[in-house]
């Protein structure tokens, strides 16, 4: 089992998408199906730049199993007051910095479900979120 | 088609990723949303838009992307340009907006 940690930090855009970037090295490394390692990443791009764009900080723990990697991204923020809501296609909370660089479509989370097979989302008001996300490897 | 194609062919100005400009092409993608981007292109199309900061970078490098097309005569910062020779990833300029040279890539390379 492989396990990476990273740390990271809220605001800073210049920065978003460099754990992700480090994860997709690695997948690509263990020699992981190149389909998979798309829609891994893709997922875990869009919970990264959630924890930039919306929390103070956060950290991103991904653990590679033989037949599944799983991703666990945890953030000090403001939490998802309607989780519900925050699912559906089109719905954002960001700011208007955040949408003029082009993110804040409302497409994060959607595209996280999309992309993996299981999102559990543990979420408080006024202290954080957690997102565990887990792609299976064997079969899609 | 290769992107080194599409600059000929286009006149397009590259600012950055000259190293890669022969990364083939395989269709198109049109869009200033990162996350529409990011769920919907596919590996090896070339990316039209007017977003012009490092993210954009990130989002072309995590998907393949064989190139980034920035329209209106946009010019990228130092640090966008820096990022793009890092990862390898062409940046090509036109002054023209994204209706126009998007039918010009779409015809050349359909």
């Amino acid at each position: 089992m492989v396990k990476l940690r990273y740390e990271i930090e809220g605001g800073n855009f210049d920065l978003a998408g460099g754990a992700s970037s480090q994860v997709k090295k690695v997948l690509k490394q263990l020699n992981i199906d190149p389909v998979l390692i798309k829609k891994i990443v893709v997922a875990m791009y869009e919970g990264e730049v959630n924890i930039v764009a919306h929390a103070y900080k956060g950290q991103i723990e991904v653990q590679i199993f033989p037949d599944r990697v799983e991703m666990k991204l945890t953030d000090e923020g403001p939490g998802i007051p309607d989780v519900e809501a925050a699912m559906k296609e089109g719905f954002s909370t960001a700011s208007q910095r955040v949408r003029e660089m082009g993110f804040g479509a409302g497409m994060g989370l959607p595209n996280m479900k999309k992309n993996t097979d299981e999102l559990r989302i543990e979420t408080e008001v006024g202290k954080g979120t957690t997102l565990i996300m887990t792609k299976y490897l064997a079969y899609e | 088609m290769k992107v080194s194609d599409l600059i000929e062919k286009l006149g397009l100005t590259v600012f950055a990723g000259s190293g890669s400009v022969s990364n083939e092409i395989s269709g198109g993608y049109v869009s200033d949303l990162l996350s529409d981007v990011m769920g919907k292109a596919r590996e090896g199309e070339v990316w039209i838009t007017l977003q012009n900061h490092l993210n954009v970078i990130a989002v072309a490098s995590l998907k393949d992307l064989s190139a980034i097309v920035l329209v209106n005569g946009i010019t990228p910062s130092p640090d966008v340009v820096e990022k793009a020779n890092q990862e390898g990833i062409p940046v090509l300029g036109t002054t023209e907006p994204a209706f126009s040279i998007t039918g010009k890539i779409y015809r050349l390379i359909k």
